[in-house]
Formats: C-alpha cells, sequence, structure tokens
C-alpha cells in the first residue's frame, strides 16, 4: 500500500512466564501513514512499550512472536536479521527513549556522542561537527557549538530530552519512535518539545509513532491515535474522530477519567473500578468487559474490530458496524 | 481562631559545590515563603522540578532544617525543634512520600509497615492485628494484604498502604508529596477521592505538593504556586485558576493540553528553562521566561501583592494581561 511507512499486521507477542505463555499482544494491526504522528495510548501494562520493542526488534530474550508481520516500506522486520536491523535502526528508524537523565553516556561530551553516531558516513571531522552543531540548533539549544563540548550533566532534564532528539533525527529516519518523551518533564517543557516535534515532522519529512499516556498531549499532538487496552488495540482512528466520539466504553471511560476534562469542581472524580485481566488466563470474550458499565450478553464472544467512520474503528460489539477487513 | 499550621518567611538553603575546585556557594531552595494552613482543609504547593516545593514540605516534617523564618504549629515554634521533641509531634505531621514503592520496605510485611508507627511511638502493647485489619479497610485494601510484601502489589496499592501508614496514628496533618504521580488516569481518580474522603472522615488536614494542576483544581481550598524558591500566587483555588494573577501561573494553566484536539488553548509559552538557583535572575526572578517582560521586570523586585478579590501575587504589571486572550 502507498503512503503508509509502517504496518503492522496480526501481530502477537506472549513472554515466557513460569506460569505459562504470558499473551501481552494479541492480533495487533495498526498502520502509520507517511508524514502523519500516530499516537499509542493505553495504561500500564497495555502492551506499548512491547509493541515498540516488537518493532524494533530489540525484545526480552523470553519474547516469543506467535503471529503476525512487521512492515516497514513493504519488508517484515521480523524477517531481518541482526545485521539487516542495525543497518536500519538509527538510519531508517530512530527511537526516543523515555529517560532524558540516562539516554546519555554521562563521561563522553555531548559532541563527541553526536559525532560517534555519524560513523557510517564518509564526511570529514569538522563537516560531522558541523551537522552535530545544526541538530543541536534544530531543536533549540541556544549556542549550539559551544556546548558540543560539554557533558550531559551540564544539561538540564528538557534539553537533554532535545539532544536526544536531535541525535535521533540526525540521520533524517523515515520513522521516529517516540516512547513517552515527555513524561519525564515538566509541563511547561513539555509543551515546548510537542511543539518542535511538530515542526521537525515538517521539516525532516518524517513519520512520528508516539507513546504516551497522556490523553491531552496526543491530542494536541497526533493525527492518529490507537488506543490499547490489554494487549490489544480496542479503538483506533484519527484523533478528532476518537475524541469526540469515543465508541469504546474503555476509550470514554479513560477521556471521563481525565480530570483536564472536568471543568466542574468535584471531589468525587471518575475512575475505571477493577482491575486489567491477568493475561496468562484471558477472560473469554471482550477482555474490557469485567470492568465495562455497558456489559451485555454479546461480550461473552470476542468483539471483531467495526467501523464506525471512514477513518475511525473499534472493537466494541456495541457498534454493530461493517467489520474491518 | 489561629491557624493549624503558620509557615513565616521561611528559608532553607544547602550548601553546594559548583565545580570541583571552587568554593561552596549556597542556594537557598526555599527562600522566604509564608502561607497559613487551616484545620480541616487542603493546601496544594504546585510549582515545576526544582521549584521547592518539596523541600518545604521537608521543612514543615522537620526532615530539613529551615535556617531563617519560622514554622509554627498550633502555636508551637517547630523550627529549632530538638529531634526528640519533634519526634512526638510525629504523631500529628506525617508525610506520604513520592515514590510508593520505594518508600516502603521490601522486607517488611504490610502488616508490620502500616503497624510500625505504633511502634516507634511505643504503642507496641496496642492490638496491633486489629490496627493492620481496621487501617487496611479505611484505604479500602482487603485483609489478607496484610501478610503480603511490597513487590507483590501494585503501585496504586502501594499508595494506599502509604496512606494507611500515614493515618494509622490519626494525625492532624498529612503533607502529601506527589500522591498521583506515575499512576494511570483511571487509578489516579480513586486516590484522589481516597484522600477527599479520609480528609471528611477524620478532620485531617493535608498539603498537597504536585506539579499537576488538574489535581489541585479538584481538591484544595487554597493553593500557592512555587517559582524559584519563592511564592509567586496565592489564593483560594477557584480564584487562582479563574483570574491568575501571575503570568507563571497562567503559563501552567496553559501548558495543560486538554484531552480534546480542537481545544486550541491560549498558549503563552515560556522560553527557556528555569534559571539556576546559583545565579538569580535580577529584578523580578522569572523576566528571563516571561513572555509580557518589560524593562522594569529586570530592575525591580516586585513586592507582594495582595489582593482579596484574587489572592496575593507578586508581579509587577497584572493587570496588564489579565483577560487578554493570548495567542
Amino acid at each position: 500500500m502507498a503512503g503508509v511507512i509502517l504496518d503492522v499486521r496480526n501481530l502477537s507477542v506472549s513472554y515466557d512466564t513460569p506460569r505459562g505463555p504470558l499473551k501481552a499482544l494479541r492480533n495487533i494491526s495498526m498502520q502509520v501513514p507517511e508524514k502523519k504522528i500516530v499516537g499509542i495510548v493505553g495504561e500500564s501494562g497495555c502492551g506499548k512499550s512491547t509493541l515498540i520493542l516488537a518493532i524494533i526488534q530489540l525484545m526480552a530474550p523470553n519474547a516469543n512472536v506467535t503471529s503476525g508481520e512487521v512492515l516497514f516500506k513493504d519488508n517484515d522486520l521480523l524477517n531481518h536479521d541482526l545485521k539487516q536491523m542495525q543497518a536500519l535502526l538509527g538510519v531508517e528508524i530512530s527511537m526516543v527513549f523515555q529517560d532524558p537523565m540516562q539516554t546519555h553516556n554521562p563521561v563522553l561530551t555531548v559532541g563527541r556522542q553526536m559525532i560517534d553516531i555519524q560513523y557510517r558516513d564518509k564526511l570529514s571531522y569538522s563537516e560531522k561537527r558541523q551537522r552535530a552543531a545544526d541538530m543541536l540548533a534544530l531543536v533549540g539549544i541556544p549556542d549550539a557549538e559551544a556546548r558540543l563540548n560539554q557533558y550531559p550533566f551540564e544539561f538540564s532534564g528538557g534539553m537533554r530530552q532535545r539532544i536526544a532528539i536531535a541525535m535521533a533525527l540526525m540521520a533524517k529516519p523515515s520513522l521516529l519512535i517516540a516512547d513517552e518523551p515527555t513524561t519525564a518533564l515538566d509541563a511547561t517543557l513539555e509543551v515546548q518539545i510537542i511543539k518542535r516535534l511538530r515542526e521537525l515532522r515538517d521539516e525532516i519529512d518524517c513519520s512520528i509513532l508516539f507513546i504516551s499516556h497522556h490523553l491531552g498531549v496526543i491530542a494536541e499532538l497526533c493525527d492518529e491515535v490507537v488506543v490499547m487496552y490489554a494487549g490489544e488495540v480496542v479503538e483506533a482512528g484519527n484523533v478528532r474522530d476518537v475524541f469526540h466520539a469515543p465508541s469504546h466504553p474503555y476509550t470514554k471511560a479513560l477521556l471521563e477519567c481525565d480530570p483536564g476534562h472536568i471543568k466542574e469542581k468535584t471531589r468525587n472524580l471518575p475512575t475505571i473500578p477493577g482491575e486489567i485481566p491477568d493475561l496468562v488466563e484471558l477472560p473469554e470474550g471482550c477482555v474490557f468487559a469485567e470492568r465495562c458499565s455497558k456489559i451485555h450478553d454479546a461480550c461473552s464472544a470476542r468483539p471483531e474490530f467495526q467501523v464506525v467512520t471512514e477513518s475511525h474503528a473499534a472493537a466494541c460489539h456495541l457498534n454493530n458496524g461493517e467489520l474491518v477487513k | 481562631m489561629s491557624s493549624l499550621l503558620e509557615i513565616e518567611n521561611a528559608r532553607v538553603c544547602f550548601k553546594v559545590r559548583s565545580g570541583l575546585f571552587s568554593g561552596a556557594g549556597i542556594i537557598d531552595a526555599v527562600s522566604g515563603v509564608s502561607l497559613k494552613i487551616e484545620e480541616g482543609k487542603t493546601y496544594g504547593i504546585v510549582g515545576e522540578s526544582g521549584s521547592g516545593k518539596s523541600t518545604l514540605a521537608r521543612a514543615v516534617a522537620g526532615l530539613h532544617h529551615a535556617s531563617e523564618g519560622s514554622i509554627r504549629y498550633r502555636g508551637q515554634e517547630l523550627r529549632n525543634l530538638p529531634e526528640r521533641e519533634f519526634r512526638k509531634l510525629r504523631r500529628e505531621i506525617v508525610m506520604m512520600f513520592q515514590d510508593p514503592i520505594g518508600s516502603l520496605s521490601p522486607r517488611l510485611s504490610i502488616r508490620s509497615l502500616i503497624t510500625e508507627p505504633f511502634r516507634i511511638q511505643g504503642m507496641s502493647d496496642w492490638d496491633l492485628d486489629a490496627e493492620a485489619k481496621r487501617l487496611l479497610k479505611m484505604v479500602g485494601l482487603p485483609e489478607e494484604f496484610a501478610s503480603r510484601y511490597p513487590y507483590q502489589i501494585s503501585g496504586g496499592q502501594a499508595r494506599r498502604v502509604g496512606v494507611a501508614r500515614a493515618l494509622a496514628l490519626d494525625p492532624k496533618l498529612l503533607i502529601a508529596d506527589e500522591p498521583t504521580a506515575g499512576l494511570d488516569v483511571s487509578i489516579q481518580g480513586e486516590m484522589l477521592n481516597l484522600l477527599a474522603r479520609l480528609q471528611d472522615e477524620l478532620g485531617l488536614a493535608i498539603i498537597i505538593i504536585t506539579h499537576n494542576l488538574n489535581v489541585v483544581r479538584h481538591i484544595t481550598d487554597h493553593v500557592g504556586i512555587m517559582y524559584l524558591g519563592k511564592l509567586v500566587e496565592e489564593g483560594p483555588t477557584e480564584k487562582v485558576f479563574a483570574t491568575p494573577q501571575h503570568p507563571y501561573t497562567l503559563a501552567l494553566l496553559a501548558a495543560n493540553p486538554e484531552p480534546d484536539p480542537d481545544a486550541r488553548l491560549m498558549r503563552i509559552e515560556l522560553l527557556g528553562e528555569p534559571p539556576s538557583l546559583l545565579n538569580r535572575p535580577s529584578g523580578c526572578e522569572f523576566h528571563t521566561r516571561c513572555p509580557f517582560v518589560q524593562s522594569r521586570c529586570e530592575s525591580d523586585v516586585p513586592s507582594w501583592h495582595s489582593d482579596t478579590d484574587h489572592g496575593s501575587h507578586r508581579c509587577h504589571f497584572p493587570e496588564n494581561w489579565v483577560g487578554k486572550q493570548i495567542v
């Protein structure tokens, strides 16, 4: 398909545990279109991190892919060996991790690290250094040339995260994966980073896969959103459609729980009662049924992904839409 | 009636070495903060990392020493109270720490953890099993949890254990340091509802330290906004939210993305990063990042304006931008 940079099809991943296989991801399908920002949202334990680790093939030794494919520009990454992956990572696919305080080597200067990662390029030292300085300037670090000589501890958290973004974008990748890049930052810096990411997408023409549990950030930044719950995609589509007309009770509940949504002062905030199901012994039928306020007879069968609108689909029996192919 | 806790001009400083060979400098993590907390009310202290909010709370709990000013609890000065005296007060002033699992000793069962305050206060002759049951019930955890260990419970449950332990001795003032940090939104509400319920039942005063304004809006009566160790704005929560007087408050409010793609907030973007405490800016300390900065802000230190309609603030030109639609 043209225009899709990353196409995850029917991906299932399980972890071997002493109790049996823990089915962390089950039949995940999602796409990242070219030059779009796609957000993955879900609570702890919903499989967000497993999904991105499966995409970049950095899975834990006890993880097994039991079905599916991960197509990046029409090549299945699951069939790539280590060498082929290494040729892709950092060039075509880059990643920004969650904790900006620990992503850099503390004993090397920022400049040295930014020059080192250009080892593939046949450029002179001064050209590489210039490029590093340009990248730092691009992410909004003032006085970039001089700051290349500084060590990571001399930068604040927000700046370190921007350096991490600069390093990830150095090779002008087609896909940037950002795993909660703003969680460790203060609100005012978060806003700066989000704005910068959107501008960089336009300048570099890359797609961004953005993982977050913060609904506000997703609404602000992303074009499309994928909502995950307990290892499944429960709803996906255009951000506006999903946030304005959530069609899965979990998405609805999640939006209601966000105190940013509630304008009136209240001492009784909404919650989602119950806990996520055990992923070793999965319940039959809908995974959300146990916590759902709209549970009915049909929920004992597994819901299929159904079309809600042209750009929006959800896995809930209440929708009665056409099945997504 | 006098307040439960009165903090006047408190200053907490730390010695730091700025480099390997340079001499020690002194930073004021808390630099002259005054506030009052009434019995049974909730006070929210808001600010970003490094604004001194945790240091202030720890000074109240006697974990840091305030070098100047006064901290009075029911009229009793806490600032130079010897540790032995302070220990008695810890039945009334308790603290809930930020990292829920890290603050529980991994070697103790939940039962030992929540009854530890009784042993520390020399109340071992109490029926600790019954107390453990009572406390677990109070925070909504099943009794079987008493025999579990911290690694067997989730983050949300660990928070509840933290609450149970803090409230074991029926305190009067609870200091909660980031009670919802790291919790998923669906559990965050539970935690806040629990605190609100216990406050009503036990008549607790609560100090909540957080950087999340959404949390503050719903559960606090009063709020103080801190920047570089000083309060920049303070007042009744509703008033501060409705008519913020300091640009920093406005920026914090604006930096709170709403879960609605069409909500184009009035965005005010702060410039740069918070300055170093070793090198405080001249004049108004916020002027280096303020989008409305004027020449006077760079030289004159703004005084603390008290205004009964809006609460108090520290800004030269509040009228300049209040109510203005900022794009």
